[in-house]
C-alpha cells in the first residue's frame, strides 16, 4: 500500500462537492493533459458508470474540463470551465455511455487532440478521495497513479527493450521504485511505465530514445 | 517511525511520551516526504480553507449546484442568537458551522475533504467552535488536525472513508471520530482517551447508510455533518468525564468495516434506496433507479 499521508486524510483541498466526482475527475483529466505532447484543442470526455449518471450534478463534467484547461483541484476556476474553454481555445463534448460496464464505476475516456493533429485518448478511473488511477493509453492497459514521478515507454515489444531503459536509468542514478510492461499483443506496441520516488532527469529521454524500437516517450514528474 | 493500528499507536505515545499528534507529525516526517516547515505550511493553507468556508455561507449564503441545500447554516446560527434555541453557544455554533461548509462544497466552493467531501464539515464544524467559544490559538488547532489524521489514517488503512464502500459511517462516522479524538487531545486528555472517544463515536453512527437525494452530496448529507459535529463534541466529553467503551478502537474500526461490507448496494452511494429511493427523494430528479 502507498504511503498515507496527513494530507491524503485532511485533503485533498478541493473545489466541491466530491472528491471522487470532481477532485478525482479534476486531477485523472489534468493527468491526460500531461501525457498530451500537444497543446490540447479540442477533448472529447466519454462517461461511464455513476460518472454517467451523476456527472451534472457534481460538476464532474466541468472539473474534467476544468483539468484539461491546466486546473488543479483546488483551482475556483473549475467552475466557470465551460467559459474558459472558449477563451482557451479548447472545444470539448461530453458523451455519456450508460452501456458499457467498465472495471470501475467512475471511469471516462479521455480523447485530446493537439493543435498540430497529434491524437491521444486516455482513460482514467477515479477510485475514491480524490485519487486516480490511469487504466488505458490508446487501446493498451496500463496502470499508473501519478503519484510518483513517472516515465511512459510506448516502444515495440522487442528483445533488449527493457534492458535498454533499465540501463538509461541505472546511468542517470534513478532509483526504481515500480516498474513494469503492459503490451497490446506478442511482438506488437507495448508500454514501459517506471514510477520512481525521485524526479527523474529530463536528459533521459533522448538516451532512452536513442533505440530505433523506442516510439515515444511521456514523463510525468510530481 | 510508523503505526499499523490503535494498539501501536498507543504504545508509540506511551513509549516516546508524547501526544498522538505529536506521534502523527513524526511518522510523517520519517516514512513521507515532509518537513516539518512544509507540514506547518500545508496545515496552515488547511485551517485557512477551512475558516473560510466556515464564515461564507453565513454572511453570503448562497443555493447548492443540486439547488437541494443553501441558507440552513445561516438560519441555525441565527436562531442561535434567540431566546427559543437550546443547543447552547458551542453545539450552536459546531453544527451550523458544519452545515456551512457543506454549503460552500455544494455550491463548487473551496473546502478540505476531511476525510472527505461529503464529510467536510465536521472537523471544522467543530474545531472552530471550540477555538472561538475557548478563544484557542491556531497552533493549538494545528495539533487538533494532526490527530485527526492520525484517527483518519488508521480507518482510511484498516476499514473504509467511502461512502460507496462502506455507507455513510465511513464518512461521517469518521469524521466524527477524528473529531472527537481531536477535541481530546485538545481538552488535555491521553490518547488512550482519545481513541476511546473515536470508539464511542464510531459506535454511535454504526450502520448509517449513505442515501444521496438525486445522487447529490447535499441532504441528506449536510444535516448528518451536524449529527457528526454534535456526536464529536458527545463522545469528547464522555471520554474526559472517564466514560469508557467496551470495544477498543480497532476492533470497532473493524466492525465498521464489516457493517459497511454487508449494508447493501442500494444504501451505499447508489442513490437509489433510503432518503433518495422514496418518492419524494425520485421525484427530485434522481434518475438513478430509472
Amino acid at each position: 500500500m502507498n504511503f498515507l499521508s496527513i494530507f491524503d486524510v485532511i485533503g485533498p483541498n478541493m473545489i466541491g462537492p466530491s472528491s471522487s466526482h470532481t477532485a478525482g475527475a479534476c486531477s485523472m483529466a489534468l493527468m491526460a493533459r500531461r501525457l498530451c505532447k500537444e497543446p490540447i484543442c479540442k477533448v472529447v470526455f466519454t462517461l461511464y458508470g455513476s460518472f454517467a449518471k451523476t456527472y451534472h450534478g457534481h460538476g464532474t463534467d466541468r472539473a474534467l474540463l476544468g483539468g484539461i484547461l491546466g486546473f488543479g483541484t483546488d483551482d475556483a476556476r473549475i467552475r466557470d470551465a465551460f467559459e474558459l474553454a472558449k477563451e482557451f481555445g479548447v472545444e470539448y463534448e461530453f458523451v455519456i455511455d450508460e452501456k458499457t460496464i467498465t472495471d470501475h464505476p467512475n471511469t471516462a475516456d479521455i480523447a485530446m487532440t493537439g493543435v498540430n493533429g497529434y491524437e491521444l485518448t486516455v482513460r482514467g478511473e477515479s477510485i475514491g478521495g480524490g485519487k486516480i488511477k490511469i487504466v488505458r493509453i490508446g487501446n493498451i492497459d496500463v496502470e499508473f497513479t501519478g503519484e510518483y514521478s513517472t516515465l511512459i515507454i510506448k516502444q515495440n515489444d522487442t528483445p533488449g527493450i527493457v534492458a535498454h531503459i533499465s540501463q538509461c536509468l541505472s546511468n542517470q542514478n534513478v532509483n526504481i521504485a515500480f516498474m513494469r510492461l503492459f503490451r497490446e499483443d506478442k511482438g506488437a506496441t507495448a508500454y514501459t511505465v517506471v514510477e520512481s520516488d525521485e524526479l527523474i532527469p529530463e536528459s533521459i529521454l533522448a538516451e532512452i530514445k536513442r533505440n530505433p524500437n523506442v516510439h515515444e516517450i511521456m514523463l510525468v514528474q510530481v | 517511525m510508523d503505526f499499523r493500528n490503535g494498539q501501536e499507536l498507543l504504545e508509540l505515545c506511551e513509549k516516546k511520551q508524547m501526544t498522538i499528534s505529536q506521534v502523527m507529525k513524526e511518522r510523517e516526517i520519517t516514512c513521507g516526504t515532509l518537513t516539518d516547515k512544509e507540514i506547518m505550511e500545508k496545515l496552515k493553507t488547511v485551517l485557512s480553507i477551512m475558516k473560510a468556508a466556515v464564515n461564507e455561507p453565513l454572511t453570503h449564503p448562497k443555493k447548492s449546484n443540486g439547488g437541494l441545500i443553501g441558507g440552513e447554516a445561516k438560519k441555525v446560527s441565527d436562531f442561535g442568537n434567540t431566546s427559543r434555541s437550546i443547543c447552547g453557544s458551542l453545539l450552536n455554533k459546531a453544527i451550523s458551522y458544519s452545515m456551512a461548509v457543506l454549503e460552500v462544497n455544494a455550491s463548487m466552493g473551496l473546502i478540505v475533504a476531511a476525510p472527505t467531501a461529503g464529510s467536510s464539515g465536521v472537523i471544522p464544524g467543530v474545531l472552530l467552535a471550540l477555538q472561538e467559544e475557548k478563544l484557542y490559538s491556531d497552533e493549538l488547532l494545528y495539533d487538533a488536525l494532526l490527530n485527526a489524521s492520525a484517527i483518519g489514517y488508521l480507518l482510511m488503512r484498516n476499514a473504509s472513508v467511502s461512502g460507496a464502500e462502506a455507507g455513510c459511517q465511513a464518512e461521517v462516522g469518521a469524521a466524527s471520530a477524528m473529531a472527537a479524538s481531536a477535541v481530546v487531545e485538545m481538552m488535555g486528555g491521553t490518547p488512550q482517551m482519545c481513541l476511546q472517544a473515536a470508539s464511542i463515536a464510531i459506535s454511535n453512527l454504526l450502520g448509517m447508510v449513505c442515501d444521496p437525494i438525486a445522487g447529490l452530496v447535499e441532504a441528506p448529507c449536510q444535516a448528518r455533518n451536524s449529527i457528526g459535529a454534535a456526536n464529536a463534541i458527545t463522545c469528547a466529553e464522555l471520554a474526559l468525564a472517564g466514560v469508557t467503551h467496551p470495544i477498543p478502537f480497532d476492533e470497532m474500526s473493524d466492525a465498521m468495516l464489516r457493517v459497511g461490507k454487508s449494508i447493501p448496494f442500494e444504501l451505499r452511494e447508489t442513490a437509489m434506496g433510503g432518503c433518495a429511493g422514496t418518492p419524494t427523494g425520485c421525484s427530485l430528479g434522481c434518475g438513478m433507479c430509472s
